[in-house]
């Protein structure tokens, strides 16, 4: 293995280190609990935390909490995708519509998802619509925002050239900023998809009934540290796996991209 | 008559933040033929890729106008393919694909393209996977495959190395002396602009404006060996002394 910098490091080494790490991490969980370094009731050990994991699927229904965390992140995401990217494909391309939209969507980025939390139980209530408008709130203006910078930032010679091939304005956005924008686009929401995560488990921290940041909250009353990381380790694993099928989709989708 | 007409034609940017405005050409004219090859020949920063932008139609003159078959120019259009210095291929297209992207292309014309410029077998690539040569041969296919009536060349060899560029105009000229397309080839390239061009336009240094203009004598098909001749020489010598003497006018200005 050499560290000469930017140079790549092969196929099976990679995934060895990547693997590593987690096993480093769990010697080190493991040399701390079991080792009476940190008490017991701040920390379960990692057998315990693995038998309460298969508790929580066996006798408690956890399955269905994640199904329906799984449920709310992607159901936001959708609608704020659907919304988010539109919008922000004619932001790039008509700089009007820039103008209109632009300074709002900035200001709104900066409107923490949490803090609407408060706002929409009153308007919705507690129910699903809430938790899809915390996911929605804290998607929509990131993907606006950066989808209009990739499709903003076409490369000018490629339209040009088209342009000399006779295609006319409202073919330059379909047929040289789109294609040229997805690959780039697609990447953008597998990151905002990663951040809906974060959000989707402080919404159901407050009035919620069900769900894994619920059954968090559930085991903090009850001093469970073992579940609370159980559930906090879940939330990992979902998110490893959604990021890599994205990552995977993406570049069969986009062979010329990567 | 003349096919293309460049009349009176001057472009001068504004200025940046209520600096002065920039004069990047002064008043231009100039009458290309029908099945001509001219190449327009001067130092960098010289404003005559502007000369070939406002005659592509992608940037508008300030004053005069450009009249192609009579019609006047006011936007870019099909009628007038270019080739620029830089890559422009789609890179989400192959090589096949680029060539069709043109709403004129068609298939067998496409096809037939791509064997003359050599790049059969590499069809179904992505320009990434293209040598600097091969995509100019390709944007150079795509540019001919929409069939337009003037082909205009920003410095399309400028990125190449000299081998490759070598070859590059012995094919671009093969392809000339096939057709007789009309073309306006902008370069720096003294050699280039004598091997490849029928009449040579030199232009002075910016502001730009055509301070002479040389007839090149040698004959069709010209073969590289040419480059050799006493003939070739002579037309190198002259303008190579009207070039040094732009170029130095130019290195002056920024000191």
């Amino acid at each position: 293995m050499s560290f000469e910098p930017l140079k790549p490091v092969a196929r099976g080494a990679r995934v060895f280190l990547g693997a590593a790490f987690f096993v480093l991490l769990l010697v080190l969980w493991a040399a701390l609990t079991f080792g009476g370094v940190i008490p017991d009731l701040f920390l379960k050990d990692p057998v315990y935390t693995l038998v309460t994991g298969y508790h929580l699927f066996a006798d408690f229904g956890f399955a269905r909490d994640v199904g329906i965390t799984v449920w709310r992140v992607v159901g936001g995401f959708i609608v704020a995708a659907a919304i988010g990217v539109p919008l922000g494909i004619a932001m790039g391309a008509w700089k009007p519509v820039e103008a209109f939209f632009e300074p709002f969507v900035s200001f709104a980025r900066y409107l923490p998802a949490s803090a609407f939390i408060p706002l929409l139980i009153l308007w919705a209530g507690v129910g699903e619509t809430q938790k899809l408008a915390v996911i929605f709130i804290g998607s929509v203006f990131q993907i606006i925002l950066m989808v209009a910078v990739i499709v903003g930032s076409t490369r000018r010679d490629l339209i040009e050239a088209a342009y000399t091939l006779g295609i006319e304005s409202a073919g330059i956005v379909r047929r040289v900023m789109l294609p040229g924008a997805a690959p780039q686009i697609a990447e953008t929401l597998r990151l905002v998809l990663g951040w809906a995560w974060t959000y989707v488990i402080v919404a159901e921290l407050v009035g919620a009934d069900s769900g894994i940041g619920h059954m968090i909250m559930d085991s903090q009353r009850l001093l469970d540290t073992g579940q609370m990381i159980f559930g906090i380790f879940c939330i990992g694993v979902i998110g490893l796996v959604s990021d890599t099928a994205f990552k995977w989709v993406n570049q069969r989708l986009y062979p010329w991209a990567f | 008559m003349g096919f293309l007409r460049i009349e009176a034609v001057s472009r001068t940017f504004p200025g940046v933040r209520g600096g002065a405005p920039t004069p990047a050409l002064e008043r231009t004219d100039l009458v290309v033929e029908d099945n001509d090859f001219i190449a327009i020949l001067g130092p960098s920063g010289c404003g005559k890729s502007t000369l070939l932008r406002i005659v592509a139609g992608l940037d508008a003159p300030t004053t005069g106008r450009v009249l192609l078959d009579g019609q006047p120019v006011a936007g870019p259009g099909p009628d007038r393919g270019m080739v620029f210095q830089s890559y422009t291929l789609f890179p989400w297209l192959t090589v096949r694909e680029n060539i069709l992207f043109g709403p004129r292309a068609a298939p067998e014309a496409a096809d037939a393209l791509i064997a003359r410029v050599g790049l059969r077998g590499f069809e179904h690539h992505y320009p990434k996977m293209l040598s600097g040569g091969m995509q100019q041969r390709t944007a150079l296919a795509r540019a001919l495959a929409n069939g337009p009536k003037i082909l205009l060349l920003d410095e399309p060899f400028g990125a190449l190395d000299n081998q490759t560029r070598s070859l590059m105009q012995e094919l671009l000229l093969g392809i000339w002396e096939a057709d007789r397309k009309t073309v306006l080839f902008v370069t720096h390239d003294i050699d280039e602009a004598i091997f490849m061009a029928n009449r040579v336009a030199v232009v002075s240094a910016r502001p730009g404006h055509i301070k002479h203009e040389l007839k090149v004598a040698l004959p069709h098909p010209r073969h590289y060996t040419m480059k050799t001749t006493p003939e070739f020489s002579r037309a190198k010598a002259e303008l190579t002394e009207h070039i040094r003497a732009e170029a130095i006018k130019t290195a002056q200005m920024e000191l």
